[in-house]
């Protein structure tokens, strides 16, 4: 006799279940449609806020780190050097920390019915990449007023956008999940978070050139982060160098957090609802 | 056997009580340094038995194809836990839990609902976490809405609707699930009358599709039309698992001896009551003044009742009822309509005897007397069910049977009959 689901105390200790997951597609989707009607349902600008905060911060980065303290961008033209960095940041930003909450804004739903938890951090990170494209599209437009100035020569490492998006998704949900895990036990954490990852932002090249760290350069380089803001930085602005060393240890520390937070949300999510 | 679809085997929850963890992990972190230290046991004595508790012990039954399975039992028997557990919303400590075909699960209606959301949009959104495709609720959509009734404010945002709008939508899309399994809690107490029966036909619709149900209420008027099977819940532990019928008779029954005989120890269950006074007996009498369990039909009754007043009171009202098999208060009588005057008790011991100039249809009773003070209307002692007798279709040797398989009502009116030929 054939069962179609068995009920048991605990999983394998990393188990994806993509299959399940693919069967849920729908919802992953639905979600990701609910987080953008619901969002700015009610404001004024609508959907167009996705576009003005990042133009708004680099307008003011502009100002205060370019023209008041006079930190140096490489070369680039003050507006696409910072821009770049902003929506590569918002997006890792975005996945870490919107995925960090998953267990506790959605501790509701999840005590009523079941679905496969992790249909909500992947529609988190869908929901981001789409912003980002959103952001990117009008990074391409200022980006290429700069190119037909020649202030910017775009490279070929550009072809490496996909790959740096894949890290700093994997990155972003697996930190997320590891928080969002632990946040189940330890509510401090979530307050740390909001520091950490501000923290963590000035650490990485964003307001600011990796050239800027000189001979302590190999500090900033154990941020996993840099590689992918300077490769990006490299491909549309044609500043600094690919290492592909770095890019690497990116890779490989993104996919170590990824299979570490997937393996401890699967663990939690089997008996949070007692706790929480 | 193959039609078994829900295999329960030996399922156990611990919760653990109290606080789980002290919740930082500076503390986290010493109890464990703390633990390393001085070995294993001090780790775990910080943690002592009554700090745990066992929401299901042991739990095994089998569910086949297209049965209506009734879970009943006290709030904390562990009904919800065990339909979470059966939901995946939480996982068991140990045993099994084996399913065949696809299961869906409503412990609430409208989970997920978004209030920016507008009703068309949230029927997707709930659906597909109820575990519809986008295929599925798009070629149900207007039957949805229909039977929603509210197809004028679908394009509305949810969080301009009523909460019966909300509701009532929130079922709509529930309703139109089709799964092998539904596993339900107590969500039809939602709405009013007319929708709640809408949603016992969908219930009844569904079971008679040859689903497989599991329901919880606390509704036994509703289980007993709905349920095939009964399982009943205590403390954790399955005490009965058989047909509704007798699960529900053991659910109200729990008290067998003091309903048996109609003599209450002091340390019955009283849920309220001043304690003034407590009722000490309380039974039904025939015409022969004996205490019976068994009445004929069109047997004239008394009750009689004994109660202990503590000390002086002045003012009381008596009161009896009679509940039928499910619980429902079908009679009742009061002294003050007879005599438009309260009572006084003084210390010491009482007799009251009540004559019922009524006859019962057939059927099951019992027997709840109170006695309260007339112009506060605080009650001082209630004596909850303490005395189940049954009326039989048989009557006195003279007098006519009750013929019939069905009863309707439960009290035979004293009534004249006047006929006139009109031709």
């Amino acid at each position: 006799m054939t069962w179609d689901l068995e009920i048991k105390p605990r999983n394998r200790f990393f188990d994806l279940r993509y299959r399940e997951l693919w069967a849920y597609r729908d919802l992953i989707l639905l979600f990701v449609k609910r987080d953008f009607t619901a969002q700015y349902k009610q404001t004024l600008l609508g959907p167009l806020w996705h576009i003005l905060q990042p133009l708004i911060t680099t307008l003011m980065y502009t100002f205060i780190f370019g023209n008041f303290a006079r930190i140096p961008t490489d070369g680039s033209p003050g507006p696409v050097f910072y821009l770049s960095g902003i929506i590569i940041w918002y997006f890792f930003a975005g996945c870490f920390s919107n995925t960090s909450n998953t267990f506790l804004s959605n501790a509701g739903i999840f005590g009523k019915i079941y679905f496969p938890r992790l249909a909500v951090p992947v529609s988190v990170v869908i929901s981001n990449a789409v912003r980002f494209f959103i952001q990117l599209g009008i990074f391409l437009a200022i980006a290429a007023y700069y190119i037909y100035r020649g202030d910017i020569s775009p490279g070929t490492t550009v072809a490496l956008l996909p790959l740096l998006l894949i890290i700093m998704a994997l990155m972003g949900m697996g930190a997320g999940l590891l928080v969002s895990s632990l946040t189940t036990k330890y509510r401090d954490l979530s307050f740390f978070l909001a520091f950490g990852l501000q923290l963590w932002m000035y650490l990485t090249p964003i307001i600011y050139p990796a050239s800027l760290w000189g001979e302590y350069r190999w500090i900033l380089d154990l941020n996993p982060m840099t590689a992918i803001v300077e490769t990006f930085r490299n491909g549309f602005l044609g500043t600094g160098q690919v290492s592909y060393l770095n890019l690497g240890y990116s890779a490989v520390f993104s996919l170590v957090i990824f299979f570490l937070g997937t393996a401890i949300f699967n663990k939690v999510e089997r008996t949070f609802m007692d706790t929480v | 056997m193959s039609d078994l679809v829900i295999k329960v085997d030996a399922v156990s929850k611990l919760y653990k009580l109290g606080v789980i963890t002290s919740g930082t992990i500076r503390e986290d972190i010493r109890l464990w340094w703390k633990s390393r230290i001085k070995g294993n046991d001090s780790w775990k004595r910080e943690l002592k038995e009554e700090d745990y508790l066992w929401a299901l012990k042991d739990i095994s039954f089998e569910v086949r194809r297209g049965e209506v399975l009734g879970i009943i039992g006290k709030n904390g028997a562990g009904k919800s836990t065990l339909l979470k557990i059966m939901s995946r919303v939480t996982s068991p400590t140990s045993g099994s839990i084996k399913i065949k075909g696809r299961a869906a699960s409503l412990l609430e209606v409208g989970t997920g609902f978004h209030p920016e959301l507008t009703g068309r949009e949230n029927i997707f959104l709930n659906g597909a976490i109820l575990g519809m495709s986008k295929a599925e609720i798009r070629s149900k959509l207007d039957e949805i809405i229909e039977f929603s009734g509210v197809s004028r404010f679908i394009d509305t945002p949810v969080k301009r609707y009523s909460s019966g709008m909300y509701v009532r939508l929130a079922f709509a899309v529930a309703a139109h699930l089709e799964p092998d399994i539904l596993i339900v809690d107590e969500v039809l107490a939602v709405g009013d009358m007319e929708f709640q029966k809408k949603c016992l036909g969908k219930m009844k619709d569904v079971s008679g599709q040859g689903r497989t149900v599991l329901f919880v209420s606390h509704n036994m008027a509703i289980m007993k039309s709905l349920c095939t099977r009964g399982i009943l819940l205590e403390k954790g532990r399955i005490k009965v698992n058989g047909s509704i019928h007798e699960t529900i008779d053991e659910y109200f029954s729990e008290n067998k001896e003091v309903a048996k005989t109609g003599i209450i120890p002091d340390d019955f269950y009283r849920p309220y009551g001043t304690g003034e006074a407590r009722f000490k007996v309380a039974y039904v009498i025939n015409q022969g003044q004996e205490k019976t369990n068994e009445l004929r039909f069109n047997e004239r009754f008394r009750i009689k009742m004994e109660l202990q007043a503590l000390q002086d009171i002045k003012g009381a009202l008596l009161s009896v009822q009679l509940k039928n098999g499910v619980h429902e208060t079908v009679v009742f009588s009061s002294d003050y309509r007879s005599k438009f005057t309260t009572v006084d008790f003084c210390k010491g011991n009482h007799l009251v005897e009540v004559d019922f100039n009524t006859c019962l249809m057939p059927g099951r009773y019992l027997l709840t007397a109170n006695l309260s003070f007339f112009n506060s209307g605080s009650v001082i002692d209630t004596a909850q069910n303490v005395f189940e007798f049954t009326v039989s279709n048989l009557a006195e040797p003279g007098k006519g049977d009750y013929l019939w398989g069905t009863v309707h009502g439960y009290v035979h009116a004293d009534t004249n009959w006047v006929y006139k030929n009109l031709n």
